[in-house]
C-alpha cells in the first residue's frame, strides 16, 4: 500500500505499464509508529478537521479518522510549526517509538504493472456562494456531509443533533434535494447524483431517532429510491411521519433574531405555503474532483462532458485506454452496492489480463514441524506489553508481571516495550523453546489487529497457533481507565487471569484445508451468465454453462437498446458466438440443475436434460437465472384492447414494423405497472429510462405526434437524466400521478383509447385521446429462483429475489462460500449493471478457483458423539446450513442418529452450541467450559 | 462503601468487541467494573453460561452482539 501518493505518468501497454508515482512525505516512519497518539496529544497546533467537515479541530500530526488504514500518524506539512519555522518538534520529543522523521522527502516510485484500476471516488458538490441556498452565509444551512458527521456517534457532537449557530437541539429540519444535481442553472451538473434521495431519507430517519418529536421534511422533485429494498425504506420513512414535499424551494431567508430559516414554497396542490426550520440540510450531489481529473489526464483516460469516465454498457469498467479500468463514482454517480460490484468487476478484468502470470510472484512461508503438546503438563508463558507508555503509563506493569507469576501453570512471565516488534517475536520464540512453554498469553492491545502476528510467532516456534490468547489491557483497559491507574491495574490482573484460565484449556487445532476443483458452474445463459462464463474462461477456468431454453440470451433477446443507445442484438450475437466457440466452456442447453451437494471448492451438481442427467464437479457456482416481465392482470385494458402493450411488446412491434405502430400518432406511456405497489414494493429501475428513451424516438420519428408519459417519480437516475431533459426538450409531455389516483384507460372508438389522469398542476382530470398505450411493467423473479434456493439452500428476500450476504459490501456473494449471483435474479437492473455484476461474480469466483486448495480458520463446531442424540435442533439455527443429520449403525444393529458438521461451511459462530440441550456440540476455542472458565476467573478477583 | 456491581459482558468479535476496541482508540472513559469475554458470535452464549455467571457472583450480565 502506497499512501500519500499520486500517479504522475503512465506509459506502456496492457500487460506492461510503467507507472510513475510521486509519494509525498508523511514525516512519520510507519514501521516504527505504534499509533499511540502521544504526538497528537503534545502537538500545539490545532487545525480544522477535514474529516469532520471542519466542524471540529485536529492536530497538525494526526490520523484522518479512527478507522483509517494504515493506523499510522502523518504530519500535515502545511500546518506543522516545525516544518514551517523550524521551532517546536514536540512530537519528535515525546514519540516513544522514535517514529518522527522531519527529514522525510518526496519520493518517486516507479512501478511495472500489467493492469491499472482507477477508483479516485467523488467530491461532494460545494454550494458555497450560491444565493438561493445561502450556504456559507446562514449558519444553520449545512451540507449533507456535515449532517453525516453531526449524526455520527464518533462525530464532533457525538451524535447529538444540535445546530451550528447556537447548539440548540433541532426540532424542525428540512432537507433540500438536488443541490448541485439535475441543475444546469446553479451548477454544471445536469445529471442526477443517484444516491441523495436515499441518503436524505436515511439522515431524516436517523435524526428522528436522535430527537423523538423531530419534524422532518424532505423537499424533492422526484423521489429516486430505485435501489434494492429502497422503496420499502421510503415507505417506512413515510410511516414514521417524515414529510415528503414535491416542490422546488426557490430561496431561503434567515429569520434574524433566531437564526431559523424561513421557507416559502408552493406545494403540489398549487398552494403557497410559508414555514420556518431550525436547520436546513442541502442534499449535495456527487462530482469528479480536480485531483481525479488530473489522474485521468496522467493515466490517459478520457472523461465525458459530465467529467466522468466514459464507458460502454457492454464493458462497463473499461476506459478509453486498454488495460486501464475504472470503478465507483469515477465513472458516474452510484451507490455503495453498485460501486462494490464494479470494484470486483474491475478486479476481474484486470486479473484476466494477468491470468498467465497468476501465482508467479507469490512466496510461501515455511514453518517447522509442530511439537506434540497435547498430553504435556500445561506451561504458560505470559508476555506483557508496555506499548511504550500506552499501557505502562497507566498500568503498573511490574506489579502485573509479579501477579502473573503467581497464577497456576504460568511458567514464564516477560515484559516488553513493544511486544509486536520483530525482536520481541524472537524473544517469544526463544522463551517457548528454552522454557518449554506450550501455551502463550500476550497481554497487550486487541486480538482483532494483533492475533495473526502472534499466532505466526507460535507457528514459527513449532507450537500450534491456537494455543494462544490475548488479554486486551490497552484498548479495553489503560486507554479507557486512564485516570484510574490503580483500578486499571486491578482490571489488567483480572484480564490476564481470565486469559491464563482459558489458554490452559485450549487444545491444538488441526489446520483445515480443502482442495478446490478449479472449474465453475454458471446457471443461466442470459447476458449475465454468458459474461460470467466468458470472464471465467478468459481466466483459464473450465466452465459448465447451463441454460434452460434452447438458445442463449435470456431476457436481453427482447431488448432493443441500452440507455446509452447501443444496440443490444449485435452485442448479444457476439457474446453468443464467443461462448459457443470457447473451448473452455461446455454449454448445456435445454438443461436445468436438478440437485446439488457440496460446499466451497467441492460442489457436485446434477444437470438434467430431458431424461438424461449428468453430474458436474465444480469449485464455484454462479447463479444468473434472470427474472421475467410482469404480465398485467387486466390493468389498463391489457389483454382486452389490441392497442395496450407492455414495453417489451412495444419494442418488438416497432422493430418488426407492426401496422398499428406505423399508423399511430399519439402514444401514452404509463409507468409503475406492477411496481411500487403492495404486492411488489420495489422499483423495477429500468422502466422510466426505457419509456423516456422510447418517447424520444417517437418524437424524433414523427414530431407532430403527441407522446405522454404518466409517472409517479421519474427515475432516470445518474447520467440517464440527460434522456429526461432531452425528452422534455423534444416536447414529450410528462404528467405526474399519485398511487391513490391511478390513470384510467377506456376504449373510445375503433382503434382509439382515452386515458384519464388527474393533473396536479391544473388540479383536474385530464383526458388524453391516444392510439397506443404502453405499460412500463415490472420485473419479477422467475420460478428458477425458488427452485435453486431450495437446491443450493440459499436465501431469498421478501420480494422473491436472491438475498446477498451483505446489502452494501457483499452484493454478489451469498452468505454460503463459493456461490455468487448476477443479473436480474438479484434484483431488477439494466444491461450495463447486469454485466458489471456478472464480471464481479466471476471475479469473486476466481478468488476461490485461483488456488488448488483453500485454508480455513480452525475455529469450528465439533460434535461430541457421546452426547449428541440427533435431535437436530442445531440444524434449524445454523445460518450456514453446515450441519446435517446422519444415522449410523451400532454394534447390535441399532441405528443411531447424530449430527455432522461440514467444516468448510461452518463459520464457528456457535449458534449450535447455545441451542444444544445436551452439550452435544461445541466450538473449538470457545467451548462453554472455556467461556465459563473465563467468567469464573473474572469473578475470582 | 458504595455498591460496585461486577458485570460480565459477552461481546461478539465482529461488532461489540470491535466497538469496545474503538472506544479505546477514541479514549472514551467508562466504569472499570465490567469484564468482557470475547466470543465469535453473541449467539454462541448458552443461557446456562449466563446463569453460571450469576451463580459465580456476577451482579449483571451483558450479552452484546
Amino acid at each position: 500500500m502506497i499512501t500519500l501518493a499520486e500517479i504522475t505518468d503512465v506509459t506502456g501497454e496492457p500487460g506492461n505499464f510503467q507507472v510513475e508515482v510521486t509519494r509525498r512525505p508523511r514525516f512519520v516512519d510507519t514501521e516504527k509508529c505504534i499509533a499511540c497518539g502521544l504526538c497528537a496529544e503534545k502537538c500545539p497546533k490545532k487545525v480544522d478537521d477535514e474529516y469532520n467537515e471542519k466542524i471540529s479541530k485536529r492536530k497538525a500530526v494526526y490520523i484522518p479518522y479512527a478507522q483509517a488504514v494504515p493506523q499510522k500518524y502523518a504530519i500535515d506539512a502545511d500546518n506543522c510549526i516545525y516544518l514551517k519555522s523550524g521551532k517546536c518538534g514536540a512530537c519528535e520529543k515525546f514519540c516513544p517509538a522514535g517514529a518522527i522523521n522531519f527529514e522525510d522527502k518526496p519520493q518517486t516510485v516507479n512501478l511495472n504493472v500489467g493492469a491499472i484500476i482507477l477508483s479516485p471516488g467523488f467530491a461532494a458538490f460545494d454550494p458555497t456562494g450560491i444565493r438561493t441556498w445561502g450556504y456559507g452565509e446562514f449558519k444553520n444551512v449545512i451540507t449533507a456531509m456535515e449532517m453525516e458527521r453531526i449524526l455520527s456517534a464518533s462525530g464532533p457532537t457525538e451524535g447529538h443533533l444540535v445546530r451550528p449557530s447556537d447548539k440548540k437541539e433541532v426540532k424542525r429540519i428540512a432537507f433540500i434535494q438536488c443541490v448541485g444535481s439535475r441543475d444546469l442553472n446553479k451548477s454544471r451538473n445536469g445529471y442526477c447524483s443517484s444516491v441523495c434521495c436515499t441518503y436524505a431519507i436515511k439522515q431524516a430517519m436517523m435524526a428522528k431517532d436522535h430527537v423523538k418529536d423531530l419534524e422532518a421534511s424532505i423537499f424533492f422533485m422526484d423521489m429516486r429510491t430505485h435501489g434494492k429494498e429502497f422503496e420499502r425504506y421510503y415507505e417506512r420513512a413515510k410511516g414514521l411521519g417524515i414529510e415528503f414535499k414535491r416542490c422546488r424551494v426557490h430561496s431561503l431567508e434567515p429569520v434574524s433574531e433566531t437564526s431559523d430559516i424561513y421557507f416559502r414554497y408552493i406545494d403540489d396542490c398549487g398552494r403557497q405555503l410559508e414555514t420556518q426550520y431550525d436547520l436546513v440540510v442541502l442534499s449535495v450531489g456527487l462530482c469528479t474532483p480536480p485531483s481525479a481529473m488530473e489522474l485521468a489526464y496522467h493515466a490517459g483516460v478520457e472523461l465525458n462532458e459530465n467529467r466522468f469516465v466514459e464507458s460502454s454498457s457492454f464493458d462497463p469498467v473499461a476506459t478509453s485506454r486498454p488495460g486501464v479500468f475504472s470503478c465507483g463514482a469515477f465513472s458516474g454517480p452510484k451507490d455503495i452496492p453498485q460501486t462494490v460490484m464494479e470494484a470486483s468487476a474491475a478486479a476481474a478484468d484486470a486479473t484476466r489480463l494477468l491470468a498467465g502470470a497468476r501465482n508467479s510472484l507469490t512466496r510461501t512461508k515455511e514453518f517447522p514441524p509442530e511439537i506434540e503438546v497435547a498430553s504435556d503438563e500445561v506451561r504458560i508463558g505470559v508476555f506483557i506489553c508496555h506499548c511504550g507508555t500506552n499501557i505502562a503509563g497507566v498500568i503498573d506493569v511490574e506489579r502485573l508481571a509479579r501477579y502473573a507469576e503467581t497464577l497456576p501453570n504460568v511458567a514464564h512471565v516477560g515484559r516488553n516495550l513493544f511486544t509486536c516488534s520483530q525482536d520481541t517475536q524472537d524473544i517469544i520464540k526463544n522463551a517457548i523453546r528454552d522454557k518449554g512453554l506450550n501455551r502463550v498469553v500476550v497481554a497487550a492491545c486487541t486480538p482483532r489487529t494483533h492475533e495473526p502476528l502472534f499466532r505466526e510467532t507460535l507457528k514459527s516456534a513449532g507450537l500450534n497457533e491456537y494455543l494462544f490468547d490475548m488479554a486486551n489491557i490497552r484498548n479495553q483497559d489503560s486507554w479507557v481507565h486512564a485516570a484510574e491507574p490503580e483500578r486499571a491495574t486491578e482490571k489488567a490482573m483480572d484480564l490476564v487471569r481470565m486469559s491464563v484460565a482459558k489458554v490452559g484449556l485450549l487444545t491444538p487445532l488441526p489446520s483445515i484445508s480443502v482442495p478446490v476443483n478449479q472449474a465453475a458452474l454458471v446457471i443461466g445463459g442470459g447476458i449475465s451468465g454468458m459474461v460470467s462464463a466468458l470472464e471465467l474462461a478468459d481466466h483459464g477456468f473450465h466452465v459448465s454453462l447451463v441454460e434452460k431454453a434452447n438458445v442463449l440470451g435470456g431476457q436481453a433477446r427482447h431488448l432493443f437498446r441500452t440507455w446509452k443507445g447501443e444496440l443490444i442484438e449485435p452485442a448479444l450475437q457476439e457474446l453468443d458466438a464467443r461462448v459457443r466457440s470457447n473451448p473452455l466452456i461446455t454449454l448445456h442447453l435445454e438443461s436445468t440443475v436438478g440437485s446439488a451437494e457440496g460446499f466451497v471448492g467441492n460442489f457436485k451438481s446434477t444437470i438434467v436434460r430431458g431424461k438424461d442427467s449428468r453430474v458436474v464437479e465444480h469449485g464455484a457456482t454462479i447463479i444468473a437465472t434472470g427474472g421475467q416481465g410482469y404480465v398485467p392482470e387486466g390493468e389498463y385494458l391489457f389483454g382486452t384492447s389490441s392497442r395496450v402493450f407492455t414495453a417489451i411488446e412495444f419494442d418488438k412491434l416497432r422493430m418488426v414494423g407492426d401496422r398499428r405502430m406505423k399508423q399511430a400518432k399519439n402514444y401514452v406511456f404509463i409507468q409503475c405497472v406492477g411496481s411500487r405497489c403492495e404486492e411488489r414494493m420495489y422499483c423495477s429501475r429500468v422502466c422510466c429510462t426505457h419509456s423516456v428513451q422510447a418517447a424520444i424516438e417517437l418524437k424524433e420519428s414523427s414530431p407532430a405526434g403527441e407522446v405522454f408519459v404518466l409517472y409517479r417519480d421519474m427515475r432516470t437516475y445518474g447520467q440517464r437524466e440527460e434522456l429526461y431533459r432531452k425528452a422534455r426538450e423534444k416536447g414529450v409531455v410528462f404528467i405526474h400521478y399519485e398511487a391513490h389516483q391511478m390513470p384510467k384507460v377506456r376504449p373510445l372508438e375503433p382503434r382509439r383509447l382515452e386515458v384519464e389522469v388527474f393533473d396536479h398542476i391544473l388540479h383536474e382530470p385530464l383526458r388524453i385521446v391516444t392510439d397506443i398505450v404502453v405499460l412500463a411493467t415490472a420485473i419479477t423473479p422467475n420460478a428458477a429462483t425458488a427452485e435453486l434456493a431450495d437446491i443450493y439452500k440459499l436465501p431469498v428476500d421478501a420480494d422473491g429475489f436472491f438475498q446477498e450476504a451483505h446489502a452494501k459490501l457483499r452484493p454478489v456473494d451469498f452468505a454460503a462460500d463459493g456461490i455468487f449471483m448476477a443479473g436480474l435474479a438479484h434484483c431488477p437492473k439494466p444491461v450495463d449493471e447486469s454485466i458489471a455484476q456478472a464480471k464481479a461474480a466471476a471475479g469473486r469466483a476466481v478468488s476461490v478457483l485461483a488456488g488448488s486448495s483453500i485454508d480455513l480458520e480452525a475455529t469450528k463446531a465439533t460434535v461430541v458423539n457421546a452426547n449428541c442424540d440427533g435431535c437436530a435442533m442445531c440444524l434449524d439455527v445454523c445460518p450456514y446450513k453446515a450441519i446435517s443429520l446422519v444415522s449410523e449403525e451400532e454394534a447390535g444393529g441399532k441405528r443411531n442418529a447424530r449430527v455432522e458438521v461440514n467444516l468448510a461451511q461452518c463459520k464457528g459462530c456457535g449458534l449450535c452450541q447455545a441451542t444444544c440441550p445436551k452439550d452435544g456440540i461445541y466450538v473449538a476455542g470457545f467451548s462453554l467450559e472455556q467461556i465459563a472458565a473465563q467468567v469464573e476467573a473474572a469473578l475470582a478477583g | 462503601m458504595s455498591f460496585e456491581p461486577k458485570i460480565i459482558g459477552f461481546t461478539c468479535n465482529w461488532c461489540s468487541y470491535a466497538a469496545a476496541d474503538l472506544a479505546g482508540v477514541s479514549r472514551m472513559q467508562y466504569p472499570h467494573n465490567v469484564r468482557l469475554v470475547r466470543v465469535m458470535c453473541s449467539g454462541m452464549v448458552h443461557p446456562r453460561v449466563v446463569s453460571q455467571a450469576f451463580e459465580m457472583g456476577a451482579d449483571g450480565v451483558l450479552v452484546m452482539g
